[in-house]
């Protein structure tokens, strides 16, 4: 590790090493399709927010004032579908997914780097056909697409719509394959499945989903499209169909969805927490099991959406228990994140406080995700705000706070640039807060009986309203925070250097930014994953963060004392 | 308008007011959920803070540790959790079990969802818009469809919502203890005024409510309005006794097993009896030829529910109550033969 360079020379960055605007858009370094796909997310992140905004505003006062019925109607509808297809199903996979992955597991690029750009380039145009749709006027169906309102009464571009999140699915079905296959091919001498990364594991959980559960999407949609286009019965009854087959094969993705969204979050969190708390994960085997565990029960359990549904009482029941039974493997991880903490040696820096934030989330909403699995409770909440707030608890809350402690921690390595520690802890405690304030009154609202996608409410739920809309400017600025102290650190930040963490795993032993083919000479693989030193910071390397050793650095003399 | 419960609230809506026996098990029950799950996660909090602190960078805790797993420990918090949640799988299984039996002596009115209102219609021919009205202490059953897209009838003070669906029929039943104006809504998003289908629910004394249905005296029975279709639309023309189309008797259908030419046996509910008004040729009965056309389109839904109504009145009260096995088993799952496709 020691012949790392600080700096490597320019042409071995991966950032430098071509810098014209061709060598970005038909690159094949997976590392730059990651950075292609962050930008593009950034920008779907803000027009979903957007949408959110006006959810929020005009929801602070009973009356519809701020936009007409149809118009908050489209804000939901565009929030739903940005945030759902256009940012949470790619978020992790294909940005830390693609970045990470050979990284993690030693090898030159993905299995197939040009359908990795291909992937990229079907995400754009379905973005694009998505943006067009809204651009043209919008929809207001939902991101549920439930039929026969979608499929006959539904004024606005929903053909379009549905037609674009269709092709968005072969993005993610092609990513999925990618994933796979160079698990299986491309491990570094060494490597064994069992010396692998969590976040690998939870990957490979991920791209199994994708790749079964994307084609019923896909088959589902094209059901409807033939429905609107060519009058074929099949969901309208007036037309000889069964509007509740829709739900259940829209289920069967849109659950599995919801895994694509959290599964790669949990392997973030493993990451995250094994190099916060400086210790071997605690029972490495279960975690890496229970996110296959996750992907095949989360198969099982769609009907959990469809208790009022009139579907038949048994299906129910049995809906119901497995979705009980889902919650195992979740929990598994949880008690094992914390077990991890013992007997380690714990810095609260910024990826960290990130990562306990994120179990603090995830066990709020997936505890809730259980109550909402009780079949009788489910009858009252159902379409109510408390499954509003439930699930955002576990793609908002739990997804996007992994996603942005991945930012933190890899953003040295990515950038090879350091970030301002305070700021960055600072913005942790704002989202975390800022969260809270929004989403857990939505609670309340549900279990008081308040529905979703209402535009106008009753003036006894104002108050909680009020709560949740104040939540929504520090979850703003939580999210806000990082772009500017990262967009500084990355002109004016200090070297990172290889490894500011001090963290074991792969992509740490090569340069920051790393070079275009990741590792300069050979790698071998000898030790289990998260294999931590013991030692005290004392004697031998110091587990200090890069942060830390800049400000010891700048306040020389003072730093002996400043430790204790 | 949610009624707040002052003691807890203060003002502040903080709990919805629950006026059946059901809703206050639905409370108990997600109450006392919500502390077993908070309890099963305060492990968790309490050693993210206890080991962060105990472990924190500087600490001269000791931090031998021959072993990074323990499978007591992760089986334990497997099962443990998993059995203890289980009972409260049961127990909200028992009272949706419960939501899908009505008792047979239901008071029956009958509801249709539409872009954007409710329509109510009582057996006696009392019609109702955004607003149903209810005997207190009496079990009432809605039988509920759709003339367009799915909706969903919520009762928040009952803790229940049924879907309502375009071209099936569904039900919810409650029994309201405390007379009052209550909330009723659309949960399911339904277009542009989703939010302003609403209504109320009237729940009246016993004597009130006598004295609120005797007040209407325009509409005929619902049954009667059904009676003149099923001449006019000449149902009777073939099932009736005399007939010259030979086509199953009617009178004593309801709730009664119809065996089907496929071989399978239905029992007689509103859904079968809708389906085979709507779709005749989907369940034909043993022994008949499929000769009946499709009314889909000829009769709205109001039409429906009329002549639904009608047929349930040529079965009597009395030969219903000895059917309890087949009440069952219509109310627990619909006719078997439709499991596979709902």
């Amino acid at each position: 590790m020691t012949d790392i360079p600080l700096a490597p020379e320019r042409s071995k960055n991966f950032w430098t090493a071509k810098e014209t605007v061709k060598s970005w858009f038909l690159t094949t370094d997976h590392k730059r399709i990651a950075i292609l796909y962050a930008a593009t997310l950034f920008v779907f992140f803000f027009i979903g927010s957007a949408g959110a905004a006006v959810i929020r505003l005009e929801m602070i006062t009973p009356g519809a004032d701020v936009v007409s019925a149809e118009g908050y109607n489209r804000a939901f509808t565009l929030h739903g579908i940005i945030m759902v297809w256009f940012f949470l199903v790619p978020l992790i996979p294909t940005t830390f997914g693609n970045f990470l992955l050979p990284l993690m597991l030693g090898a030159k690029d993905l299995a197939f780097p040009r359908m990795n750009m291909a992937s990229w380039y079907i995400f754009i145009f379905s973005g694009l056909l998505a943006l067009t749709a809204i651009w043209l006027g919008g929809l207001e169906t939902g991101w549920t697409f439930y039929t026969p309102f979608s499929a006959v009464y539904a004024d606005g571009w929903v053909t379009l719509s549905i037609f674009a999140v269709f092709v968005s699915g072969f993005s993610s079905i092609l990513s999925g394959i990618n994933f796979i296959v160079t698990t299986h091919t491309l491990r570094a001498p060494g490597m064994t499945w069992f010396r692998m990364p969590l976040f690998v594991w939870s990957l490979y959980a991920t791209s199994l989903v994708m790749i079964l559960a994307t084609p019923v999407l896909a088959i589902t949609l094209l059901l409807i499209i033939a429905e609107r286009a060519f009058g074929i019965g099949v969901f309208d009854p007036s037309i000889g169909g069964d509007p509740l087959l829709f739900q259940h094969l829209f289920w069967f993705y849109s659950h599995p969805a919801v895994y694509i969204m959290i599964l790669p979050a949990f392997g973030v969190i493993s990451e995250l927490v094994t190099a916060g708390a400086r210790n071997r994960i605690f029972g490495y085997k279960f975690i890496a099991f229970s996110s296959l565990a996750i992907a095949v029960l989360g198969f099982l359990v769609w009907g959990h959406h469809m208790f009022t549904s009139g579907q038949s009482m048994y299906a129910g029941i049995v809906f119901s228990f497995l979705s009980f039974l889902v919650a195992v493997p979740s929990a598994v991880k949880a008690y094992n994140w914390a077990a991890t903490l013992y007997k380690g040696r714990i810095t609260l820096n910024t990826p960290f406080l990130y990562a306990v934030g994120f179990v603090g989330l995830f066990v709020f909403g997936g505890l809730t995700g259980v109550i909402l699995a009780a079949l009788a409770v489910d009858v009252h909440v159902h379409d109510t705000y408390f499954v509003t707030a439930h699930f955002h608890y576990i793609m908002v809350g739990a997804a996007v706070t992994a996603f942005l402690g991945a930012v933190h921690f890899w953003w040295p390595k990515i950038t090879g640039k350091l970030f301002n520690e305070t700021l960055g802890r600072a913005a942790a405690v704002l989202l975390w807060i800022g969260f809270n304030l929004t989403f857990f009154p939505q609670f309340i609202l549900g279990y008081l009986g308040m529905p979703r996608r209402y535009n106008a409410y009753d003036p006894e739920f104002q108050i909680w309203h009020v709560l949740s809309s104040a939540g929504t400017p520090i979850l703003a600025l939580g999210y806000l925070l990082p772009v500017f102290y990262l967009g500084w650190s990355w002109f004016k930040g200090r070297d990172a250097g290889p490894n500011p963490w001090r963290a074991q795993g792969l992509e740490w032993t090569t340069s920051s930014p790393p070079p275009k083919h990741n590792f300069l000479g050979p790698v071998k693989v000898t030790r289990e994953a998260y294999d931590y030193p013991k030692q005290d910071p004392y004697k031998g390397p110091l587990p200090r963060t890069a942060a830390q050793e800049a400000e010891d650095d700048r306040r020389e003399g003072k730093s002996a004392e400043d430790r204790r | 308008m949610i009624h707040v419960l002052s003691a807890a609230g203060g003002g502040v809506a903080f709990w919805p007011e629950a006026i059946s026996q059901h809703a206050e098990a639905i409370d108990a029950l997600a109450i006392s959920f919500f502390a077993l799950v908070m309890a099963l996660a305060a492990p968790i909090g309490f050693a993210l803070i206890w080991f962060a602190w105990r472990y924190r960078r500087f600490s001269e805790a000791d931090r031998d540790q021959p072993h990074h797993g323990s499978s007591w420990m992760e089986w334990g918090w497997m099962i443990v959790p998993f059995l203890l949640t289980l009972v409260f799988f049961v127990w909200s299984g028992v009272l949706y079990r419960d939501l899908h039996r009505p008792p047979a002596d239901a008071r029956e009115v009958y509801g249709v969802g539409l872009q954007w209102m409710w329509k109510f219609e009582h057996p006696g021919g009392q019609r109702e818009i955004n607003t149903l009205t209810v005997p207190v202490g009496e079990p009432v059953r809605v039988i509920l469809t759709s003339q367009d897209v799915i909706h969903s009838l919520y009762l928040p003070q009952l803790r229940i919502k049924q879907d309502v669906l375009p071209g099936q029929t569904t039900s919810l039943w409650f029994e309201a203890d405390t007379p009052g104006i209550y909330d009723l809504w659309c949960a399911e998003f339904c277009g542009v005024s989703h939010s302003r289908m609403k209504g109320e629910l009237v729940v009246l004394s016993e004597a009130d409510y006598e004295a609120w249905l005797d007040k209407f005296d325009e509409g005929p029975a619902l049954a009667e309005t059904g009676a003149r279709l099923y001449r006019d639309l000449g149902c009777s023309g073939c099932h009736g006794v005399e007939a010259a189309v030979r086509a199953p008797d009617l009178a004593q259908l309801y709730r009664r097993p119809v065996p089907l030419k496929s071989g399978e046996t239905v029992i007689a509910d509103e859904r079968y009896l809708t389906d085979s008004i709507l779709m005749p040729q989907s369940q034909i009965v043993a022994g008949y030829e499929p000769v009946m056309p499709s009314f889909e389109g000829v009769v709205d839904e109001s039409e429906l529910v009329a002549l639904v109504a009608f047929i349930k009145s040529m079965a009597s009260l009395e030969d219903m109550r000895t059917q309890e096995p087949a009440v069952d088993g219509l109310l627990d799952a619909g006719p078997p033969e439709r499991e596979d496709d709902q």
